[in-house]
């Protein structure tokens, strides 16, 4: 950590860094210009279009293509028979691991279905309505066996596995006795939540273009949060060198986990486009959107909780069960938020799972610690009333001062200044003790709130710099932009760190060819890609000091590089400023055009600790390798209106106080802020999918029957940050607010759900159907 | 989706008789199920006869009522002045429905066409006896959260998803329909709909090749007095759990004329002619509301996941009622 200077130090007032500027490609949106995945037209670009199974389990007996085959325009059609093999497949343990693939299963590898709307062949043609027509007349006969449906099917076997999320959570945690206590509790409570399947739901659904430059050689504009971890998927997959595979991502309409791992139906169209010798472009359709890229998993969760008459915790046991797929072990890991939120001497959790017949689920934003914090706060909510305590403050008697779930301390945590702001700006203290009793014409209305907290994660990435002697820079890092301001905040950070203006400053992501960033997801890309560009910057000016102390025409002859620095662009003495120059008359007389900086910014533990991480690979579970335990906290406030006849819940006020380090961007923070609060009140009050129980089949894979919120759902929003200054966790000091974003919302509005109902629903999402028969306490 | 003829029709008779001739063949108005259902595979057309420049259009006062032409857009009738004055629940029942984008696309011939939601019916994956005959219905043992209570059968569930009907079928609309013989026929609007039965495939009295020409509504006091309630599961851009489209004429406190029929629980607009004979010269009361509530729902048959409509629609009914009463 000593050796990498830190931005607090070096830029005590940061001139663009913070404040609310526009998005820099806000203009290239609107006009269209903005490039996304399926939006390249390359010369003899051809259509994939995928055909999909209709039974959960079976096999593919037979498949005609003779019929397709002859409708004009078609080039190919690619089954498990006659799709050229991969050097490797995900299908066994070692494949996927070198892989980093989310699924250990690749479909077209067999004549084996395992799940609806597996893919079971793809169709290429000239246009995408004749490779549509002709996926129709593909036909296939199946012999089908009756699939598994989920968890709750009584055929279903419950196992308990020893690590859950590909490995990366345990599968059982112990701290402390939490049987033995909680039987010992003065007070206990017992409660069970269940929580839909939840899709992400992009606007823009997985696009994949892929054309091969060279029979060895590959590019793929490719709809990723990650550019590099599907080049790796891809190369390991195709057996080619990792350079050879060149993947793009210049803008994304949206990811929320889904688009973090290199799923089948990318893999599929790089082989189509190699076995036809043309690019070829495939963008799933709304309803294979809902089975190609992974979904939260529906799960149910127990939550035990021994408490003290003063609403002290003593003991949380917790266990989930869930859905996974026939080959992984997936659940998000939930137990996580629940074993550090609050202090509490003992803990347990525990997993089980049923395997299938589904895809694997994926991360879905704030995996594991949206569903946890659901269970948790309710919980908290409930001894709250149970022991006449107010909500905000039972929360302070188990206000955790350091993480109880390693015994670190925080980095930094600043939860009892968002409580403190929340209520004020919410108007908390007028809050009706009593649930149940405000009535506002045939409603009743209700106020909850609930904690969030989000891990910051072990992650590290690359940016360069050039920096030009006309005064204007080009600065690269192979992040993505999920359409929450990267572009923007990395060109505030850049302006800063080189002195000069935003707007003399290119920022380039999306592409394999430029420095190697993280994933965007996990909330790791504004910290780890800022401090990258830091880094960068920093490495410009060493090499210009260098320069300068050695030039018997600079100011700077002869000074030592430590007592020189940078303000404004100019290079001076630390001792006396007035003695220095500015950095484009020091290159022009060194007759330089350009020169270039690169650096390396870490990101959480790797930070403090100064280990090397791998910046593409998946979130690996070394978040508490250092001294400190690393998290931003929040706190959520809501005010719903519940009419207990017609079952209608709606959400009328929100506020949301998070800290989370050094925000980048005013402006696309609050928006982010905002996004991902609707994101949990969608998850909250509407968001379901609907798995048929004896097909296995979703019945509402389209966007007019799985609800997301709409304009009219949600009222204004106010959102506000609390300054905080985290020297430990990355150069920037900045934790991220992707994820945490939504965590605690759908608590936050089953809390105030209860105040308004008296009625506690645990069974997410809050439907009309579950509000039904409430009636006013 | 397949490939399909188009065929431009300017005057009715060759409208109609082509669909007539051709099995395959369908109109097309505003298109906003149609195209949908085509690209899901669940319509097959080899020939689509737009019927947009057809002059099944106005709208207009009669001497007894409102005539409106069936290719009308949504977004036109429910913005009308006189459809907003003297037929409330049919204008808000449009403007509740769907999303201005399809509402300014969609006729109401069409609308009153609209086939049902149910994801069985959707997925060419399913069986389902609405689609294909005798395949069977997963819907009564599946996710039957959004289907239907009133009017099914064995055979079907499926939820008549529409709002427009549901008001047109509460105040006496009636159809007039015209056959490829350049026949007309009047038909109420009660009477277009089928119940499921055996033959869900059939959904209404249209003979092949049949169009809607026009959409006539009776003036009445409890026209003008009416409203129509719709529950969703979001605030806007969804399908009804339950609606409730009443009219209602009180005078000194008393109930002279009562017209009630709910939407989203029916296999057809739902026109509830118990509940309007209890409302009918009783006292306007939340009492006599409740009774009338408990008569339209009396024949309901709730599967496992739709039993809670059994008492939405009775509260959706009587919140309306209710509203009405008040105003």
């Amino acid at each position: 950590m000593e050796n990498e200077p830190a931005f607090f130090e070096t830029s005590p007032k940061p001139n663009v860094v913070g404040k609310p500027l526009n998005r820099v490609d806000g203009r290239d949106k609107v006009m269209g210009r903005a490039k996304y995945a399926a939006e390249y037209p390359l010369p003899g670009l051809t259509y994939g279009v995928l055909k999909t199974s209709d039974i959960a389990k079976g096999r593919v007996q037979s498949i005609d293509t003779s019929v397709a085959m002859k409708e004009p325009g078609v080039i190919a059609i690619f089954t498990h028979e006659n799709l050229p093999k991969l050097a490797k497949t995900p299908n066994d343990a070692d494949g996927k691991k070198a892989i980093g693939a989310p699924m250990g299963f690749m479909p077209l590898t067999s004549d084996m279905i395992y799940y609806a709307g597996q893919p079971v062949a793809v169709v290429v043609a000239d246009t995408f309505e004749r490779a549509t027509h002709a996926a129709r007349l593909v036909r296939v006969n199946y012999a089908a066996d009756k699939p598994i449906a989920a968890y709750t099917n009584p055929a279903a076997q419950l196992f308990n596995p020893e690590k859950i999320q590909d490995g990366k959570a345990d599968g059982h945690t112990r701290r402390g006795d939490a049987k033995t206590a909680l039987a010992g509790a003065p007070v206990k409570l017992s409660a069970t939540y269940t929580h839909a399947i939840n899709h992400h739901n992009p606007m823009e659904p997985g696009a994949t273009t892929a054309v091969w430059e060279a029979p060895d050689r590959l590019t793929v504009y490719e709809s990723t949060q990650g550019v590099t971890r599907t080049q790796k998927a891809l190369s390991t997959m195709l057996g080619l060198p990792q350079e050879q595979v060149r993947v793009i991502t210049k803008f994304i309409g949206g990811g929320f986990g889904c688009k973090g791992s290199c799923w089948p139906h990318t893999v599929l169209t790089v082989q189509a486009a190699k076995a036809v010798g043309r690019p070829v472009k495939l963008v799933l359709t709304r309803q294979q959107q809902f089975t190609s890229m992974g979904h939260r998993e529906d799960q149910t969760q127990t939550l035990n909780v021994g408490a003290t008459q003063d609403g002290k915790l003593l003991a949380l046991v917790h266990t989930k069960t869930s859905t996974t797929s026939p080959w992984d072990n997936y659940a998000e890991a939930n137990s996580k938020i629940i074993n550090l939120l609050y202090d509490c001497p003992t803990f347990e959790s525990s997993y089980e799972l049923a395997r299938a017949n589904v895809m694997t689920s994926t991360f879905t934003r704030a995996p594991g610690e949206a569903p946890g914090s659901f269970a948790i706060e309710c919980a908290m909510d409930d001894l709250a009333y149970q022991l006449g305590i107010d909500p905000i403050e039972i929360r302070l008697r188990n206000y955790a001062e350091k993480d109880p779930s390693t015994g670190q301390p925080w980095s930094s945590k600043s939860l009892r200044e968002c409580y403190a702001r929340g209520a004020e700006l919410f108007g908390w203290s007028k809050r009706n003790p009593k649930a149940g009793l405000t009535r506002d014409g045939n409603t009743l209305v209700g106020w909850g709130m609930a904690t969030a907290s989000y891990p910051v994660h072990n992650s590290q990435g690359t940016a360069r710099v050039r920096l030009y002697a006309d005064g204007h820079a080009v600065v690269q890092s192979g992040a993505t932009d999920l359409g929450t301001g990267t572009y923007t905040v990395m060109t505030q950070v850049a302006a800063d760190s080189l002195g000069l203006p935003p707007e003399k400053i290119r920022f380039e992501l999306g592409d394999t060819k430029l420095p190697t960033a993280p994933n965007s997801g996990g909330s790791v890309a504004a910290g780890t890609v800022s401090s990258s560009v830091y880094a960068a910057a920093q490495d410009v000016w060493e090499r210009l000091t260098k320069i300068a102390i050695k030039d018997p025409k600079s100011p700077l002859f002869k000074a030592k590089p430590e007592d020189v620095a940078m303000e404004n662009g100019r290079l001076q003495l630390k001792a006396s400023p007035a003695k220095g120059e500015d950095f484009m008359a020091l290159m022009k007389r060194a007759g330089l055009d350009d020169i270039e900086g690169t650096g390396q910014g870490k990101y959480g533990a790797g930070y403090e600790t100064g280990r090397p991480g791998n910046p593409a690979g998946p979130n690996n579970n070394t978040e508490s390798a250092g001294k400190h335990s690393m998290h931003s906290f929040g706190a959520h406030f809501c005010e719903v209106h519940v009419d207990p006849q017609l079952g209608t819940v709606r959400v009328t006020r929100w506020v949301s106080v998070h800290a989370a380090g050094r925000i980048l961007n005013a402006k696309t923070a609050r928006s982010q802020i905002i996004g991902g609060s609707i994101f949990g009140i969608g998850a909250a009050l509407m968001e379901a999918t609907a798995r048929d129980p004896n097909y296995a089949r979703y019945t509402n894979a389209d966007l007019a029957d799985y609800h997301i919120p709409v304009n009219a759902d949600i009222p204004d929003m106010t959102v506000e940050f609390i300054d905080e200054h985290d020297p430990y966790i990355n150069a920037m000091g900045v934790k991220g607010i992707g994820e945490i974003s939504m965590v605690g919302v759908s608590a936050a509005v089953a809390n105030a759900v209860f105040h308004a109902t008296g009625k506690r629903v645990r069974d997410l999402p809050i439907t009309p159907n579950k509000i039904l028969g409430t009636k006013a306490v | 989706m397949n490939d399909f003829t188009y065929l431009q029709a300017t005057q009715a008779k060759e409208a109609t008789s082509a669909v007539r001739d051709n099995k395959g063949a369908a109109f097309i108005a505003g298109g906003t199920t149609l195209l949908d259902l085509m690209k899901l595979n669940v319509e097959n057309h080899d020939q689509l006869v737009d019927i947009n420049m057809l002059a099944f259009k106005g709208i207009e006062p009669t001497a007894d009522g409102l005539r409106i032409g069936a290719l009308e857009r949504m977004s036109d009738v429910g913005e009308h002045p006189l459809v907003v004055q003297n037929y409330p629940a049919v204008s808000q029942s449009l403007l509740l429905a769907a999303s201005p984008q399809l509402r300014n696309m969609a006729s109401i011939g069409g609308n009153i066409l609209q086939r049902t939601r149910c994801g069985y019916f959707r997925d060419t994956a399913f069986p389902c006896n609405k689609r294909v005959p005798g395949s069977g219905c997963p819907a009564q043992d599946g996710e039957n959260k959004g289907l239907a209570i009133l009017g099914t059968s064995k055979a079907c569930i499926a939820t008549f998803p529409g709002d427009l009907p549901v008001a047109l079928a509460a105040l006496d609309a009636v159809l007039l329909l015209e056959n490829a013989k350049g026949k007309q026929r009047r038909v109420p609007l009660v009477d277009f709909h089928l119940l499921p039965g055996n033959t869900p495939e059939k959904e209404t009295v249209l003979e092949p090749g049949e169009l809607i020409v026009s959409i006539t509504i009776p003036a009445a006091t409890h026209a003008r007095k009416s409203t129509y309630l719709k529950v969703r599961e979001r605030t806007s851009y969804a399908y009804a759990l339950a609606s409730a489209a009443v009219g209602l004429d009180v005078q000194g406190g008393q109930i002279r004329s009562a017209r009630v029929a709910l939407g989203g629980v029916g296999t057809k607009p739902w026109r509830s002619p118990e509940a309007e004979k209890i409302l009918t010269g009783a006292p306007a009361t939340e009492a006599t509301f409740r009774a009338a509530a408990a008569a339209a729902v009396h024949d309901a048959q709730p599967r496992e996941q739709n039993r809670f409509k059994v008492e939405l629609a009775q509260n959706t009914l009587v919140r309306a009622l209710m509203e009405l009463a008040k105003a």
